[in-house]
């Protein structure tokens, strides 16, 4: 794996409709925080590394040019990684190279999006191919409910289950939105208002789908070195992993998700991680939709194959269960793309840091991180602990 | 204090494209002229895909032989789509399936039409995953996926 690495500090904005910043002021507010957590300027920085999703989401090609000064990287080497959804992952693991290589001490990794100033539909539309799949595209929320729907048929779940399982996700993820002070959506729901609440793409409802968030996250990585001469209590990298899969939807199996299990299998093997629900104290899963939450569950070994809904009314994943999923409120109540799978990896330090407030996990040590990007093609993984 | 105020601008951005099919794909669309759907075989792992390939995503060698497949295939999953998006080319409600053609190794997404979409009750009833769906042309060419009209329920 490298060089050890650790996460010394995370900053994120308050994240929602932010028409009070310009986009590169939302990117400074994060890397501000970032900066002031890990007790560290800018002159401290080797490097910088940024991921946003595709241009056309903001109509400003190539961010790393228009975020130059916000995020801190005049006269400093810069990379821009971008994997649709996955994107905060990606940069994670790219941050993670930098200063494993042994090539820079500290490198500071921003991920944002500001999804209030485009139309994110139609930006993910412009993520099909152009001459056979776009034409039937209907956004993030038609391909999430296929996926579902095929897993659904594939495990003989009954629709009254999956339905009862995803609303109870829902309420569980906005309930735990309440302890955090940076989530977007911040209201309590009850399992009628999910289950009654407007048909987005049938059976998926509104309050199972997440928010269009504008938000910006920053993590700051160094080597043991430079962590040991700061002195603060460390979020130490234990494994990390990604896998991509076929381009075209439908010649890949969704509802077993190759890229997705993978991931965290590789993941695992390098933390050490043989019985992931007894190993782990707590996940940040990239959950934008419910249904689609309980597929990852599957994928990262938390539960048998089609057997998820049983687990999440059993309440293994809700706060005090035996495996706590997003204690954050998670993608469903703030996702603000670019920056998501980093959230989720910046969420998992504060867990096993007990930096986490509110919605700390008692006595967290492992914790995984993950996004997902592109039409259900890209998965990437982060465990974090408290130790090395 | 009264509440901040911020400007907003609006814009847009434009900007036209010519993007070549290639060779494969040039080929599939001059087969759907015919009324034919073709896919193509890997002489490494046998699998047949379509749309096709020029070349196996998983053996990355060149896929040469051209398999024509059914225009029959079994539901796979779909989803009722009866939300306005922006630059939508079909109107809404729609159904967009992946469906798995008779011969081929992979599913192939368009949509399911040619019954009465606008009670979604009744299209519950007849549009089934596990069910089978046939393609029905277009009597007009244009050389685009829509050279399928769409699939309908066999029953
Ligand atoms: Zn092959």
């Amino acid at each position: 794996m490298g060089n050890a690495v650790a996460i010394i500090g995370t900053g994120q904005t308050r994240h929602g409709r932010r028409t009070d910043l310009c986009y590169p002021d939302l990117v400074r507010e994060a890397v501000t925080a970032a900066l002031d957590d890990a007790g560290i300027t800018l002159e401290d920085i080797d490097g910088v590394v940024l991921g946003t999703m595709p241009s056309m989401m903001e109509g400003v090609s190539s961010t790393h040019f228009y975020f130059a000064e916000a995020m801190g990287s005049l006269g400093k080497p810069v990379l821009k990684v971008e994997t649709c959804g996955s994107t905060g992952q990606s940069i994670g693991h790219c941050g993670f190279f930098w200063v494993a290589s042994g090539m820079a001490d500290i490198v500071l990794v921003v991920g944002s999006e500001k999804m209030s100033e485009g139309d994110g539909q139609a930006t993910m539309t412009t993520v099909f191919d152009p001459f056979f799949q776009r034409t039937f595209a209907a956004g993030a929320p038609g391909v999430f409910t296929m996926q579902s729907m095929e897993w659904m048929y594939r495990f003989g779940i009954p629709e009254e289950k999956g339905r009862e399982a995803a609303a109870l996700i829902s309420v569980s993820n906005h309930d735990n939105a309440m302890d955090n002070p940076h989530a977007h959506i911040r209201m309590r729901v009850t399992m009628d208002d999910v289950k009654n609440a407007r048909v987005i793409t049938y059976p998926v409802r509104l309050l199972d789908v997440c928010p269009a968030s504008d938000g910006a996250c920053a993590v700051v990585f160094a080597s043991r070195k430079a962590a040991r001469k700061i002195g603060r209590k460390p979020a130490w990298i234990r494994g990390l992993g990604f896998r991509g899969e076929e381009f075209f939807y439908g010649e890949s199996d969704k509802a077993v998700w190759m890229s997705a299990t993978e991931a965290a299998g590789e993941a695992y093997r390098q933390a050490g991680i043989r019985d992931p629900l007894k190993e782990l104290d707590v996940a940040e899963i990239y959950n934008p939709f419910t249904y689609q939450e309980m597929i990852f569950y599957e994928c990262f070994g938390f539960c048998p194959r089609g057997e998820a809904p049983d687990y999440v009314l059993k309440g293994t994943f809700r706060k005090g269960g035996e495996l706590p999923c997003d204690p954050s409120g998670g993608t469903l109540c703030t996702n603000p793309i670019g920056a998501t799978g980093l959230i989720r990896l910046a969420e998992a330090a504060l867990q096993v840091t007990g930096k986490a407030g509110e919605r700390q996990v008692e006595g967290a040590k492992l914790a995984l991180s993950h996004a997902m990007g592109g039409v259900d093609q890209f998965n990437g993984v982060t465990i974090v602990g408290s130790t090395l | 204090m009264a509440k901040e105020e911020h400007r907003i601008v609006k814009g847009q951005v434009t900007v036209p494209y010519e993007l070549a099919l290639g060779r494969t794909w040039s080929a599939f669309y001059d087969f759907l002229k015919d009324e034919r759907i073709m896919g193509k075989k890997c002489g490494k792992c046998s699998r047949v895909l379509v749309p096709p390939r020029s070349f196996c995503p998983r053996c990355y060698v060149d896929m040469d032989e051209w398999v024509e497949v059914s225009q029959e295939g079994v539901l796979e999953t779909w989803v009722y789509v009866n939300m306005p998006f922006f630059a939508q080319e079909i109107r809404i409600p729609f159904i967009s399936a992946q469906i798995r053609l008779d011969g081929s190794d992979s599913g192939f997404i368009h949509q399911v039409a040619g019954i009465d979409l606008n009670d979604f009750d009744r299209v519950r009833e007849t549009v089934k995953l596990g069910g089978r769906v046939r393609a029905v042309w277009n009597p007009e060419k244009r050389g685009n996926i829509l050279d399928i009209a769409y699939f309908e329920p066999v029953d």
